[in-house]
C-alpha cells in the first residue's frame, strides 16, 4: 500500500480525549507508540498471535497491531498507561510486582490488561479459566505459573476491596 | 473507507474490482495486507453498516447473522449458544480472547482456510451465505461457498452480508471439535462439525457431518450424514459414520501430521462430535 492522506481521528484514551493525524494503514500500537508516546503497548509478534499489544477496546481486550488507528474514531480506549489509578498500582499490577510474575518484562503490559480485563468480568475466574482467557498471550519466558498465581492473587485482592 | 450501505460498497467493489478488500475484525486480512500475501489499493471497513454488524434470531426463519458480528457474540449469549452449540465452540477457540473480541465469522468463511473453525460448525447447520452484488441479492450454501484454499465464490463486486442459519427445534443438538497439539491459539490438525436432529422415538431424523483440514476445502460428508437417519445414536452407530467420513477425507501431510494420522481423526472426532450433538439434543 502507498502513503496516502492522513485521517483525522478523535477518540478516548485511559478517560481522556485524544485526537491524532494517521495514515489509513497505520494501526493502532503504531499510533499509540509512534504519534502519542505511550510506549507501554508492546510489538511482539505484530500478527496476532502474542497478546503483548493487548489494549482494551470499547470494554474487549484486542490485539492493538490489528486494529487500525482509523478505526478507533469514537472508540474508548484502555492501554495499560492507565491501569493504575493515580498513583496506587491496580491490584494486578501489585500482584505481579509481588509475586515476582515476570522474567524480561515484554509480555508484561499485554497480561496486565488482559488480566484486568479478565478480572473485571470475573474476579473468581478459576485457574482455568484464567489460563483460557490468558492464552493469547504468549510469554516467551515461559514464566506462565507465576502469572497465573499472580492474577488469581489479584482477583482476591479486588474481592477483598470491593 | 467506512461506507454506510451495502450498495456503497457495491459501488466501491465494482470502480476497483480485486484492488478492494474488506475489513470486518481486520485479523486476517490486516495480517495478510501487512506481509504482502494479499494486496489492496483500497480496503473498506463494513463495520458502519448496520445490517452488517447486527444478528437476530427468531423461530421461524433462524439466525441471521451478520458479516462482521465478531465470536464473542456467539458464544457469551445465553440463547444462542445454546441453540448453536457447534457455533458456540468453534468461536470459542478462534484464537485467544482479543481476537475472539475482534475477528467476524463471515471473516473466517471468507477467508476460506480449510482448518477455519467455524466453517464446519456452519456446514453442519446447514447454513447459507447471503452476499450482495449490484444485481442485487443471491444465496449460495456454505458448503459450497468455499472453492480452494483462500478462494471463494465471491466475484470482485460482491460481499458477504450475512450468513443465515435454519431455526433449531428442542430435538436438534451440534457440536464442534478440532485436534490441536495445544488447547488454544494453534490451527486445526482435523476439525469435525456434527448436527443431530431427534425423532420423538429417540432415534436419529436428521444429521449433518462436516470435516474441517482434510482437504481443500471444507467437505460436507454427506454419506456418513445420511448413513444415521433412523438409526439409535450409539456409540457403535456413530463410529460407523466416522468411518464413512474418513472415505472422503484427502488431506495433506505437514509438520502438524500425517495424511494418515489425520484421517484417522476424522474418525474419532465425527465419533465425539456426534455424542457430544446427540446429548445436547436430548437435553
Amino acid at each position: 500500500m502507498s502513503a496516502s492522506k492522513k485521517v483525522h481521528v478523535t477518540t478516548t484514551i485511559n478517560k481522556e480525549e485524544i485526537d491524532f493525524l494517521c495514515e489509513p494503514r497505520h494501526s493502532l500500537l503504531e499510533v499509540l507508540r509512534d504519534n502519542l508516546g505511550l510506549t507501554g503497548s508492546k510489538e511482539g509478534c505484530n500478527n496476532g498471535n502474542c497478546g503483548a499489544c493487548t489494549v482494551i477496546l470499547n470494554g474487549r481486550p484486542v490485539d492493538s497491531c490489528l486494529v487500525l488507528g482509523v478505526e478507533v474514531e469514537g472508540a474508548e480506549i484502555e492501554t495499560v498507561e492507565g491501569i493504575a489509578c493515580s498513583s496506587k498500582l491496580h491490584p494486578v499490577q501489585e500482584c505481579f510486582l509481588e509475586g515476582a510474575a515476570l522474567q524480561c518484562g515484554i509480555c508484561t503490559p499485554g497480561f496486565l490488561v488482559a488480566a484486568k480485563a479478565l478480572l473485571d468480568k470475573d474476579p473468581n475466574a478459576s485457574e482455568e479459566t484464567i489460563r483460557f482467557d490468558l492464552s493469547g498471550n504468549l510469554c516467551r519466558c515461559a514464566g506462565y505459573d507465576k502469572i497465573v498465581r499472580a492474577v488469581q492473587a489479584a482477583g482476591q485482592q479486588m474481592n477483598a476491596e470491593a | 473507507m467506512a461506507p454506510n450501505s451495502v450498495s456503497e460498497v457495491v459501488s466501491l467493489l465494482s470502480e476497483h474490482g480485486d484492488r478492494a478488500k474488506m475489513l470486518a475484525g481486520g485479523t486476517d486480512i490486516i495480517v495478510q495486507l501487512r506481509e504482502g500475501l494479499r494486496e489492496a489499493d483500497v480496503v473498506i471497513d463494513i463495520k458502519k453498516i448496520e445490517d452488517i454488524t447486527s444478528f437476530h434470531y427468531c423461530e421461524e426463519n433462524g439466525l441471521s447473522l451478520g458479516a462482521a458480528v465478531a465470536c464473542y457474540h456467539l458464544y457469551e449469549h445465553p440463547q444462542l449458544s445454546q441453540l448453536y452449540g457447534a457455533l458456540a465452540d468453534s468461536t470459542h477457540i478462534i484464537g485467544g480472547w482479543q481476537i475472539q473480541s475482534r475477528a467476524s465469522v463471515g471473516g473466517n468463511l471468507c477467508n476460506a482456510s480449510p482448518a477455519a473453525d467455524s466453517i464446519p460448525s456452519l456446514i453442519a447447520l446447514n447454513a447459507e451465505a447471503v452476499i450482495a452484488g449490484p444485481e442485487g441479492q443471491r444465496t449460495v450454501a456454505v458448503q459450497d461457498f468455499c472453492t480452494g484454499p483462500g478462494r471463494n465464490v465471491l466475484e470482485n463486486n460482491e460481499l458477504l452480508v450475512a450468513i443465515q442459519i435454519p431455526a433449531q427445534g428442542g430435538e436438534c443438538g451440534s457440536a464442534y471439535e478440532r485436534f490441536i497439539p495445544r488447547n488454544e491459539m494453534d490451527i486445526a490438525v482435523v476439525g469435525v462439525g456434527s448436527w443431530i436432529r431427534l425423532s420423538d422415538d429417540g432415534t436419529i431424523a436428521e444429521s449433518r457431518i462436516s470435516l474441517g483440514a482434510v482437504a481443500a476445502t471444507p467437505l460436507f460428508a454427506e454419506e456418513a450424514s445420511a448413513s444415521l437417519v433412523g438409526k439409535e445414536p450409539t456409540e457403535e452407530n456413530f463410529a460407523a459414520a466416522g468411518e464413512l467420513a474418513k472415505k472422503i477425507a484427502t488431506p495433506i501431510s505437514d509438520m502438524r501430521g500425517t495424511d494418515e494420522y489425520r484421517t484417522h481423526l476424522v474418525g474419532v472426532l465425527v465419533k465425539r462430535t456426534l455424542t457430544t450433538a446427540a446429548l445436547r439434543a436430548q437435553n
